[in-house]
């Protein structure tokens, strides 16, 4: 019961924050919207018993990705114009629109193949195993960090003054 | 009538919507961005509750999301890179006024 009041007060939320970031005329107003958004989506794991990815979230997405934005916001100077719709407005919309009434349907329609099995208390050695484990998936965690430094190494090479 | 994953599906739905209207229809590149984050954090939605309704043991969908975390990560710094190499450039950072790469 108490998880139903959490998922219903987290999905308000969440879908009023993401509205806000789309309508407020103030971009950086709709980068702190973001930052709620993300808040929720690691609540909403929270009430998923994902505790692992719900750090995972505040870490990466309100402590890192977030801050990004809006220092990007603060060195360009977008905030004098405001959050500008360009002409294709009305389309887009429809097509949103469509596109969330086609999706609804599918999902209400089809017959997922839900277990009753319980959901295990705490995640992180579980997916310590998958990753780091015999047989896991060790390789990604290789290329991710490879990713990563090919990302660190790009950023700066693109930002650095000539 | 308790919350099921259908619930977690249309939220991370609504959401999924609401971003890629404001990545289609938005001028700033960098509320683009802010949009596009929007619907990855809509697909990790939709992962982490499959992973919970579906596998609640094996955990596939949160690894799955782990990933996608990480991809988003970079994918933003090498974006908001760009956007700011652009504006030093261009002055502007509107995407309809950026066609350098138009013929």
């Amino acid at each position: 019961m108490g998880l139903d009041i959490a998922f219903w007060a987290l999905a308000v939320i969440m879908t009023a924050a993401a509205l806000a970031v789309v309508l407020l005329p103030n971009i950086f107003r709709s980068a702190l919207a973001l930052v709620v958004c993300f808040l929720t989506v690691a609540g909403i794991f929270v009430t998923l018993s994902a505790d692992f990815l719900a750090a995972v979230q505040v870490l990466i997405y309100v402590g890192a990705i977030a801050i990004l934005i809006i220092l990007s916001i603060m060195l360009t100077k977008e905030v004098q114009r405001g959050n500008l719709s360009n002409n294709l407005r009305l389309p887009v919309f429809i097509v949103c629109v469509l596109f969330l009434c086609i999706t609804i349907f599918a999902m209400l329609n089809t017959s997922w193949p839900v277990s009753a099995e319980a959901p295990l208390e705490t995640t992180t050695s579980t997916l310590a195993n998958i990753l780091f484990g015999e047989d896991g998936l060790f390789l990604l965690v290789e290329i991710g960090a490879m990713l990563l430094l090919a990302t660190i190494i790009g950023a700066i090479t693109i930002v650095r003054d000539k | 009538m308790s919350v099921g994953l259908e619930h977690y599906l249309i939220l991370s739905a609504i959401i999924f919507s609401i971003g890629l209207y404001g990545s289609l229809s938005k001028r700033s590149a960098v509320v683009i961005l802010m949009c596009i984050e929007l619907m990855l954090n809509a697909a990790n939605i939709s992962l982490v509750a499959f992973s919970r309704f579906v596998t609640p043991v094996l955990l596939t969908g949160q690894v799955f999301s782990i990933f996608s975390i990480l991809v988003a990560a970079s994918e933003v710094t090498v974006g908001l890179a760009i956007i700011i190499a652009i504006y030093r450039h261009h002055e502007t950072i509107d995407v309809s006024k950026i066609n350098i790469l138009k013929w």
